[in-house]
């Protein structure tokens, strides 16, 4: 197969992002002529291998192995090389998550070729292909060529495919056997946990009010919280606000914390950091008001003021109040 | 204990970010450079584990063009004990694997036990060079660290999940971390680090670029599809346009 898509695993199911990449193949082997199949392992492997044989790819390889049944970012590395060096792909996707981040550039590393991480959008000039990809915090765009030998290594950012663009079907699996042994494997993971329980669910809420590092210091919080309740909204916040203790983890929406689609997001003194924006894009209206005229945030807002939020926050509780 | 830290200078996130009319890299005379923000907990997090284990060298290692010296000379000012600085000529690589290449060549004589990185750079944003280094040198690798623990001859790192989850990962050393913003409060330079931060020792090499398989073709400000709608006028007249839009367009009860 000319582009092989790599599945993670979430609890038994394909990590949404997995689909996401299957859409993303779909389309690179339509505009390349290529074939495109996923591969997918760890101990839920064979139902992780039956969902993604409803796909329309050629194949579904499916790597069963003992070491491999936890994840481990030596274990999956290793795999993952074996496989492309076995099947020769061209192309290799992954969806971008934190644990494409701890893998892949292992498998860069092993195969001396280049992993393109966090690519927006995918561009043909013939047979070559071009990837889009934020910078200097998402304020600038570049688009990046790739050169060299195959196999290239890319991974999509969150949303930049859709999972229902990607076209069912019906797909043949084979496994792949691997080599591997416990020497390869030089870390032991504890179970994952959560920090607090009782946290706030942001998820279903209807209204949000979000701080970032723009709304200055820890006394200024309640100014937030005012309007909050003022509108009858949730309050969550950027990470920096989290970071720095003005508030819990549990308000922190974005790639480490909660995402988020409420019918208004009110954006207070947060820049939008890539990291941020995948947590709250969906949201039906963004409003954001920030002092800096070119802070990525109003390239994704429906409604911006350019102004001190502590001169206008007050006000805006006040006039709300009022009604 | 032998602990490097890469240290990167980005641009700050209030600097201006004109492109050069190739329009493949930034016009770096008019860019204010600040030290990457998760190279600085990267750098906290080393000097702590010397400070507890009362033993041990934090060196500080940036790959960059000459201007590059004035993050190295910050972390020395905050307690680092020498520094190597990869010095290129040009723009920084585009290929992280080049730039990984690089750092694996002038560190693989040092038998540093531990490298610790920033999670990823505000500049270029590639998030792999500390474990594409990490795995260059043969060393155990993690990302996402938000604590550590030295334990005998080994490392045990807490790291960052989806969705609010966290792990507990242990692994033998020399290994390479990547570590997450917020997981400490980095320190700032006393006066007497930043007078003593003159005397000691950048030691300077100056390899070439290897093979780049990535390069940026184009920069560009994102083009937007979402037509956003500006508010403008004095305060209360922005509070009133907002408390319109409330009601009759998002129909806030």
């Amino acid at each position: 197969m000319d582009i092989l898509v790599v599945l993670e695993d979430n609890n038994g199911t394909i990590h949404r992002m997995g689909i996401e990449s299957i859409a993303a193949a779909q389309h690179m082997a339509d505009s390349l002529g290529l074939s495109a199949g996923a591969m997918v392992m760890g101990k839920n492997a064979v139902a992780l291998a039956t969902k993604a044989s409803g796909y329309s790819l050629d194949e579904v390889l499916s790597v069963n192995h003992e070491l491999l049944n936890d994840y481990s970012s030596d274990g999956y590395a290793e795999a993952v090389k074996q496989v492309i060096n076995k099947e020769n792909p061209r192309y290799v996707l992954f969806g971008h998550s934190y644990q494409v981040r701890d893998y892949v550039p292992k498998i860069s590393a092993k195969l001396m070729r280049p992993f393109l991480a966090d690519s927006i959008a995918i561009d043909f000039d013939g047979k070559d292909v071009s990837l889009t990809k934020q910078m200097f915090n998402a304020k600038l765009f570049s688009d990046i060529s790739l050169s060299g030998d195959a196999p290239f290594l890319i991974s999509f950012q969150s949303a930049s495919f859709l999972s229902d663009n990607a076209s069912t079907g019906t797909a043949n699996k084979r496994e792949v056997v691997i080599n591997l042994d416990s020497s390869m494997i030089k870390t032991e993971s504890e179970a994952p946990f959560k920090e607090s329980s009782g946290g706030v669910d942001l998820t279903d809420a209807e209204l949000i009010v979000s701080v970032g590092r723009g709304i200055g210091k820890e006394e200024n919080i309640p100014m937030a919280q005012d309007l909050a309740s003022a509108l009858g909204a949730e309050i969550s916040s950027s990470r920096p606000v989290v970071d720095s203790g003005w508030l819990s983890p549990s308000h922190q929406v974005g790639s480490s914390g909660q995402a988020v689609s409420p019918k208004m997001y009110l954006a207070l003194g947060i820049s939008g950091a890539i990291q941020h924006v995948v947590g709250m894009k969906a949201s039906k209206n963004i409003v954001a008001i920030n002092k800096d005229p070119e802070a990525p945030i109003f390239e994704i807002a429906d409604y911006g003021v350019v102004g001190d939020l502590l001169e206008i926050v007050p006000k805006l509780t006040e006039a709300i109040q009022s009604k | 204990m032998k602990i490097a830290v890469l240290v990167k200078q980005v641009p700050g996130s209030e600097s201006p970010l004109p492109l050069v009319s190739s329009q493949d890299w930034l016009d770096e005379s008019q860019v204010v450079y600040i030290m990457n923000e998760s190279d600085n907990y990267g750098l906290e997090e080393a000097l702590q584990i010397r400070e507890n284990n009362n033993d041990g060298e934090v060196v500080v290692v940036s790959l960059g063009p000459d201007r590059t010296q004035k993050v190295i000379r910050e972390a020395l000012s905050k307690g680092a004990d020498r520094a190597i600085h990869i010095q290129t000529d040009g723009n920084y690589p585009t290929d992280p694997l080049a730039a990984a290449s690089l750092f694996a060549d002038a560190l693989k004589g040092e038998d540093f036990d531990i490298i610790f990185s920033g999670l990823q750079s505000d500049d270029l944003g590639y998030g792999q060079t500390g474990i594409i280094l990490g795995e260059l040198l043969g060393m155990s690798t993690a990302t996402l660290a938000m604590a550590t623990e030295i334990l005998d001859n080994k490392i045990k790192v807490k790291r960052e999940l989806e969705a609010g989850y966290f792990q507990w990962v242990t692994m033998s050393l020399p290994a390479s971390i990547s570590v997450q913003s917020g997981c400490n409060t980095p320190r700032y330079p006393s006066l007497k680090g930043i007078m003593g931060a003159k005397k000691k020792e950048i030691n300077v090499v100056t390899p070439s670029v290897g093979d780049q398989n990535q390069s940026i073709k184009k920069i560009y400000a994102p083009n937007t599809a979402k037509e956003t709608v500006m508010i403008e006028g004095s305060v209360d007249q922005v509070v009133e346009k907002l408390v319109t839009i409330f009601r009759n367009e998002i129909k806030i009860a």
